[in-house]
C-alpha cells in the first residue's frame, strides 16, 4: 500500500493530538507515515509509534524554522518525492495551510482545506467541509495529482494502533529563493493553563457584554474544565487576545458544548461556533440572534447568572 | 511604489448564500460586494503609497458583476482597475485562481507588491496568497497583523497558534494582511466622484496568454460532489432570568451531562 504522509503537529517534540487524529485517518487510506520538521523527534516517536506510524520522516533544518512558509513547502516536496504518496493530510492552521498550498503547485496535486470528516471508498479519498458559515456541508474529491487536505481538529476520536516508527532522515538543501522572507525574531505565546481553543470540549466565550471583565467567564470556563473564547467585538476593544477570537478571523470551534456570554450572534461569530453539538447563551436582550442557535438560553445579566451557575455547577460535582 | 492589490467579490455573508445545480457558488441569488477582509488591503495598500510615486492597481477575478468591487476600492483611493472576466474562469479552483492572478500581475508589470486580504469570505481556504507566491517566485509576507515598509523591503508581525513572529523580507514581495490591521476607511465624497474617471482594463484569458484548458469547473484539481444544507438549529429553551437563571442553567447542564 502506498504511503500516506501526515505533517506532525508539535511543539518541541510534545505532539498534538490532531497528529493522533491524522494518523489515524491515515491508516484508512495506506500507510501512515509521519513527517516530522523540527528537532527533538526522540520525543515524539513514540506516540508517533502508538498511533500507527510505520515510518517517520525526519527534517531537522534550522533553515525551516528561520524562514517563512516556502522551506517549509520545500521540505514536504523533499518528502513526496521520496514517498510518492497516496495524499498528505495536514493539520489547518494558518502556516500549514499555505505550506500545502505551496505544496499543491509544485506538485500539481489539488487541495482541500478545512476537512470535517475524511472518507475513503475503495481507492477515492473525500473530504468534506462546512461552508459558508456552517450552513452547508460540503464533499470534494481531488481529481489531479494526489490528494492534500488540511484537517480540522476533533474530526474523530484518534485510535491507537502499534508500529514501527522507524526513523528516515530527509536531508532538504532549502533553496536561496526559499529564503526570501526571514523569521527575526519569535515571541512564544503565554499558556493560560486552560485546554486549547480548537481542541476543547467545552469553550465558554464572553463579548462585548462582559463590558472588558472576563472573570464571570473564566470562572465558569474553569468549573467545566472549559478553553475560553471571544467576540472579536471583546478582542478590538483589547479584552482578551486575539488568539482567542471565534469566528470567521477567528478560530473555528466546534466543541460538544458552546457558551455564548455577552455576544449578540453576529453572523461572522456564528461562522466559527454553529457546528457546535450544544449551544448555550446568555444575553440581556431577549431578541439577541444568539438565541436562534441555543439548546438553552437565559435572557438575563451574565453579572448574575454566571457566577450562580459557576457556584450551582461546584456543589453539583462535590 | 507600485502595488497591486488582488480583491475579491463575494456573495454578502448576510444574504441567504447557496449553490448551483453544478455546485458552484450561486452568484445571482445574493448581492455581492468586495470581500470585506480584502477592504483591510486596500487600506494598507493606500498606505504605503502616501504620498510616493507610485500607482496602486486593483485586480479581481470574476463575472461582470465584480466591477462593483473593483470601483469600491477605487473610491477608497486605489488609482486604477484591472478586471479579468472570461466565461471560461467560471468555477475556478484555488490553483487556477493563482495562476491568471500570477498572469495578470506579470502583464501589469513593474510590480513591488502584490497585496492580499487574509482569506476570501466565501471560499474562507486562506491559500491564494501562498500559492501566488510560489507562481511568482517571490517571498511571501502573509497574515501580517503589522506592517510598515522602509528601504526597499516589508517588515510585519505575524501572530501564530504557538508564536508571534517578526517578519521581513526585500520587494517584490506578496503581502497579506489580517483584519487586526488598522480598519479601512469609507470612500469620501471626492473619492466616489474621482473613481468615475479611473481606467478600468478588462482582459480575457486570451489577452493573458493563458489556455481555457487550464481553468473553470471542468479543468478544477478538485471537484465538488455533493452539497447538503445542514438543517437549522431549533431554538430549544429559553428562560428569563429572575434571579434561579444561573441555577437553571446548571440544572440544563446536568441534564445534559456536561457537569
Ligand atoms: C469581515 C468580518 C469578519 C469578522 N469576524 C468576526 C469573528 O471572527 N468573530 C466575531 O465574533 N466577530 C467577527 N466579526 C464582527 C461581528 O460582525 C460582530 O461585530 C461581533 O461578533 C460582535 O461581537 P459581540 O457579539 O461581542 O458584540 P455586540 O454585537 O455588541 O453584542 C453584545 C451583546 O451583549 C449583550 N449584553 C450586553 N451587556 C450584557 C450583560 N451584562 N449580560 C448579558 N448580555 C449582555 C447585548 O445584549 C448584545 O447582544 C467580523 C466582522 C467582519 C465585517
Ligand atoms: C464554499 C467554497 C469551497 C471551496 N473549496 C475549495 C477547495 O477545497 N479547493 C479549491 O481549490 N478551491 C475551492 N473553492 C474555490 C476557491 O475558493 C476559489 O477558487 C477562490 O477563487 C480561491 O480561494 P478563496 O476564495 O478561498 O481565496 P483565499 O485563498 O481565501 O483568498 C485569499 C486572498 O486571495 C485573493 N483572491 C482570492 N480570490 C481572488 C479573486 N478571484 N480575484 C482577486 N483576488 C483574489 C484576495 O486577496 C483574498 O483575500 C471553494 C469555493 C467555495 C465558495
Amino acid at each position: 500500500m502506498a504511503e500516506v504522509l501526515v505533517l506532525v503537529d508539535h511543539t518541541d517534540g510534545t505532539v498534538k493530538k490532531t497528529t493522533a487524529e491524522l494518523l489515524t485517518i491515515a491508516r484508512q487510506i495506506g500507510t501512515p507515515a509521519a513527517v516530522f520538521v523540527g528537532s527533538n523527534v526522540d520525543a515524539a516517536r513514540p506516540r508517533l509509534a502508538q498511533f500507527g506510524a510505520e515510518k517517520v520522516y525526519v527534517i531537522d533544518n534550522a533553515d525551516i524554522d528561520g524562514y517563512l512558509v516556502a522551506p517549509l513547502a520545500e521540505a514536504l516536496a523533499a518528502v513526496v518525492e521520496q514517498a510518492s504518496p497516496a495524499a498528505v493530510l495536514l493539520p489547518s492552521n494558518g502556516t500549514t495551510k499555505e505550506a500545502a498550498a505551496r505544496l499543491a503547485i509544485k506538485t500539481g496535486s489539488g487541495l482541500i482545506t478545512d476537512a470535517t470528516a475524511v472518507q475513503v471508498e475503495g481507492d477515492q479519498v473525500s473530504a468534506s467541509q462546512t461552508v459558508f458559515a456552517g450552513s452547508y456541508t460540503t464533499t470534494c474529491k481531488v481529481t489531479k495529482g494526489f490528494p492534500i487536505i488540511t484537517v480540522k481538529p476533533n474530526v474523530l476520536p484518534p485510535k491507537a494502533s502499534q508500529a514501527g516508527a522507524a526513523v528516515v532522515n530527509v536531508d532538504v538543501a532549502v533553496s536561496d529563493a526559499a529564503k526570501g522572507a526571514k523569521v527575526t525574531d519569535r515571541q512564544p505565546k503565554q499558556k493560560s493553563g486552560r485546554p486549547e481553543l480548537t481542541e476543547a470540549a467545552i469553550v465558554v466565550s464572553g463579548g462585548r457584554g462582559t463590558n472588558g471583565d472576563f472573570s464571570p467567564v473564566e470562572e465558569f470556563a474553569d468549573t467545566l474544565g472549559a478553553a475560553v473564547g471571544a467576540s472579536r467585538a471583546a478582542v478590538d476593544a483589547g479584552w482578551y487576545p486575539h488568539s482567542n477570537q471565534v469566528g470567521q478571523t477567528g478560530k473555528q470551534v466546534s466543541p460538544q458544548l458552546y457558551v455564548a456570554a455577552g455576544i449578540s450572534g453576529a453572523i461572522q461569530h456564528r461562522a466559527g461556533m454553529q457546528t457546535s453539538k450544544t449551544i448555550v447563551a446568555i444575553n440581556k436582550d431577549e431578541e439577541a440572534p444568539i438565541f436562534e442557535l441555543v439548546d438553552f438560553g437565559v435572557v438575563g445579566d451574565l453579572f448574575a447568572v454566571l457566577p450562580q451557575a459557576t457556584e450551582a455547577v461546584k456543589k453539583a460535582k462535590n | 511604489m507600485n502595488i497591486v492589490v488582488c480583491v475579491k467579490y463575494v456573495p454578502d455573508a448576510q444574504g441567504d448564500r447557496s449553490f448551483e445545480d453544478d455546485n458552484t457558488t450561486d452568484r445571482e441569488g445574493v448581492d455581492g460586494l468586495l470581500s470585506e477582509l480584502d477592504e483591510y488591503a486596500v487600506e494598507q495598500a493606500l498606505r504605503a503609497n502616501e504620498g510616493g510615486e507610485g500607482e496602486i492597481t486593483v485586480l479581481t477575478i470574476g463575472p461582470d458583476a465584480a466591477a462593483d468591487a473593483l470601483k469600491k476600492a477605487l473610491q477608497m483611493g486605489a488609482d486604477k482597475a484591472v478586471h479579468v472576466v472570461d466565461e471560461a474562469i467560471a468555477g475556478s479552483d484555488a490553483p487556477a485562481t493563482s495562476l491568471v492572478l500570477a498572469e495578470a500581475i506579470k502583464k501589469i508589470g513593474a510590480v513591488d507588491v502584490v497585496m492580499t486580504g487574509v482569506a476570501s469570505t466565501d471560499g474562507v481556504m486562506g491559500v491564494v496568497p501562498a500559492m501566488l507566491a510560489e507562481r511568482l517566485g517571490l517571498p511571501q509576507v502573509t497574515q501580517l497583523s503589522q506592517l510598515s515598509f522602509a528601504d526597499g523591503k516589508v517588515t510585519g508581525r505575524r501572530d501564530g497558534d504557538v508564536a508571534s513572529e517578526t517578519v521581513e523580507a526585500s520587494l517584490p514581495a506578496v503581502v497579506g494582511v489580517t483584519d487586526q490591521t488598522d480598519e479601512a476607511r469609507y470612500p469620501s465624497f471626492k473619492g466616489i466622484m474621482a473613481a468615475k474617471k479611473k481606467p478600468v482594463e478588462t482582459w480575457s484569458l486570451a489577452d493573458l496568454g493563458v489556455d481555457a484548458g487550464q481553468v473553470g469547473l471542468a479543468n478544477a484539481w478538485t471537484t465538488v460532489e455533493n452539497v447538503t444544507k445542514r438543517p437549522p438549529r431549533e431554538q430549544g429553551t429559553v428562560v428569563t432570568d429572575e434571579g434561579d437563571g444561573g441555577a437553571k442553567l446548571a440544572e440544563f447542564l446536568s441534564a445534559q451531562k456536561f457537569v
